[in-house]
């Protein structure tokens, strides 16, 4: 059997690659330049509030249902799994302040970001690459508009807003889970499990958690907003502009987690 | 041609998408309160023309001067002051459809004008009844018809009383009856409150009724210029064409 490949057959998958690859770093540069003209835009007049808030009022009627069921039943799970593991060292009353700090610190915002990524990131992005392709943003642009502050800063900005108070929930939720999970299989009240779960958060788990549930809402609105802005012509390009979002969001979400527990690590010393 | 009665003035414009050459220095000067129309063939151009016009797109070379305002190179916040005096019925409509058609008509108003409820609703009733759609006032866009959109996507380009209005194929897929009122309701907007206009068609009917030049266009340039009587009698074989309806 002839296994030789033609000759160009390696220069070709290389070109390809390159290809790949160059379009891969067109859309960092591309993301990049979008994120920084977030920041020129926002501080700037006109203002568009009312957009915010109907954009903030719809992202959380959106996920809501959604994050109430995963929040529950992460911290049953978590509860159920831990409890043996924690037992056989005997340290099962370290359970409400492990449960805490598990989610505060990591799973809640981490889990929030990705089911809002998967279901806001997805939605900006079909949403306005259906406006690109239909010319409703060229027509903004005409009514002298900036489609950039109307569309783009608005709905980022509702994402920067809403994802810390959306985590919250979900910890709480979350936390609140571990409590059903316990009182089913110990005698703890709910007094002394929510005594435990605030005497072991401190400060610098809940501040630079907000800062990074910030982050989490801006790569959501903003690479949303990216690829629905960048949709080629045709329909077809908004749909590839929806899962793009979602995967490129999702991404960024991890990547970036990753950065900041690094960073927190270097700066607070402690996990 | 007095300079100070050209509002629209393009130079030379040439303008590609990658290596196919869309525009290559086509001109074209529109003189205050007159209403022109561009024949040409699907694909070759006329909508790239339109939003070379109002700063859509931006054109490789040549020169764009609206209302003595150079439009290529020009800077955001002075191009939407530009803008402002300028309507363009999309080709495609395009209504917010996000927004029902009350909202889509408000939109140009509450931006840019102060005007109380009352006026805005005022203007609102009124340009929708312009267009006959009265009823569909509270109706989403994806309830209309397509010819529907078209009305409204007009009415929301004339709702703020612009000098300028471009109109790209205002009245396809419109019924002759609604076609010719849409043709007659350009005429008229220019006969009384002087708007000028650019019109993109292939409705012949259209073109009588509002074309004071004509222009045809065809490989990157206007081939052809004339009034429609001209048109009728042109010896260029695609004005010919046109004029029969053939192409
Ligand atoms: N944004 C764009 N990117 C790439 N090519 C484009 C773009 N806009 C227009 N074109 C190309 O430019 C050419 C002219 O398009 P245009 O929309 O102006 O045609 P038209 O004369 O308005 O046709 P129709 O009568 O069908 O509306 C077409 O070949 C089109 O493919
Ligand atoms: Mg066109």
């Amino acid at each position: 059997m002839n296994t030789q490949h033609p000759p160009g057959a390696l220069a070709k998958l290389l070109g390809f690659y390159r290809s790949r690859f160059l379009r891969a770093m067109e859309e960092v540069y591309g993301i990049t330049m979008f994120g920084m003209r977030f920041f020129a835009y926002v501080f700037k007049p006109p203002y568009e509030v009312s957009e915010v808030r109907k954009h903030m009022d719809e992202l959380g009627a959106k996920s809501i249902p959604l994050l109430t069921v995963v929040g529950l039943i992460m911290g049953l799970i978590l509860a159920l799994q831990s409890r043996p593991t924690l037992d056989r060292f005997g340290a099962g009353s370290f359970l409400p302040a492990m449960i805490a700090l598990t989610i505060v610190r990591e799973l809640g915002p981490v889990i929030t970001a990705l089911i809002v990524a998967g279901r806001v990131s997805s939605g900006i992005g079909a949403e306005l690459g259906s406006m690109k392709v239909t010319e409703q943003i060229d027509a903004l642009e005409v009514s002298a508009v900036d489609p950039f502050n109307y569309l783009v800063v608005t709905r980022t900005l509702a994402c920067v807003i809403m994802l810390p108070l959306l985590t919250a929930y979900v910890d709480f939720l979350a936390i609140f889970g571990g409590f059903l999970s316990e009182t089913m299989s110990s005698n703890t009240t709910m007094k002394l499990y929510f005594a435990e779960v605030i005497s072991s958060l401190t400060f610098l788990d809940i501040l630079p958690g907000i800062g990074k549930r910030a982050v989490f809402g801006f790569i959501i609105g903003l690479i949303g907003a990216y690829e629905g802005f960048n949709t080629s012509r045709g329909t077809e390009g908004v749909g590839r502009a929806a899962t793009t979002s979602v995967v490129v969001a999702s991404l960024n979400i991890i990547f970036v987690d990753m950065l900041i527990i690094q960073l927190t690590l270097l700066l607070f010393g402690s996990g | 041609m007095n300079q100070n009665d050209v509002l629209i003035d393009v130079q030379n414009v040439s303008k590609s998408f990658g290596d196919h050459d869309v525009l290559t220095g086509l001109s074209m000067q529109v003189r205050r309160g007159s209403s022109d129309v561009i024949l040409g063939r699907s694909g070759i151009g006329k909508s790239v023309l339109l939003k070379s016009i109002v700063g859509l797109l931006i054109p490789e070379s040549g020169s764009i001067t609206v209302k003595g305002q150079q439009v290529i190179g020009m800077k955001t916040r002075e191009l939407n002051l530009l803008r402002q005096n300028i309507g363009y019925v999309f080709q495609y409509a395009a209504l917010y459809d996000s927004m029902t058609v009350r909202e889509n008509l408000e939109f140009p108003l509450r931006k840019h004008m102060e005007l109380s409820e009352d006026e805005i609703e005022e203007r609102v009733v009124e340009q929708l009844r312009l267009v006959g759609l009265e009823e569909s006032i509270d109706k989403m866009p994806s309830e209309l018809s397509g010819g529907m959109k078209k009305r409204v996507g007009l009415a929301r380009a004339i709702i703020a009383k612009p000098e300028i209005v471009l109109y790209d194929e205002p009245t396809a897929g419109l019924d002759p009856i609604t076609g010719r009122e849409i043709s007659e309701l350009i005429r008229d907007l220019e006969k009384h409150f002087g708007i000028t206009s650019i019109t993109v068609t292939h409705d012949l009917e259209c073109t009588r009724t509002v074309a004071d030049t004509i222009y045809i266009l065809d490989n990157g340039t206007f081939t052809y210029s004339g009034s429609f009587d001209d048109l009728q009698r042109a010896e260029d074989p695609l004005a010919k064409a046109f004029f029969l309806g053939i192409t």
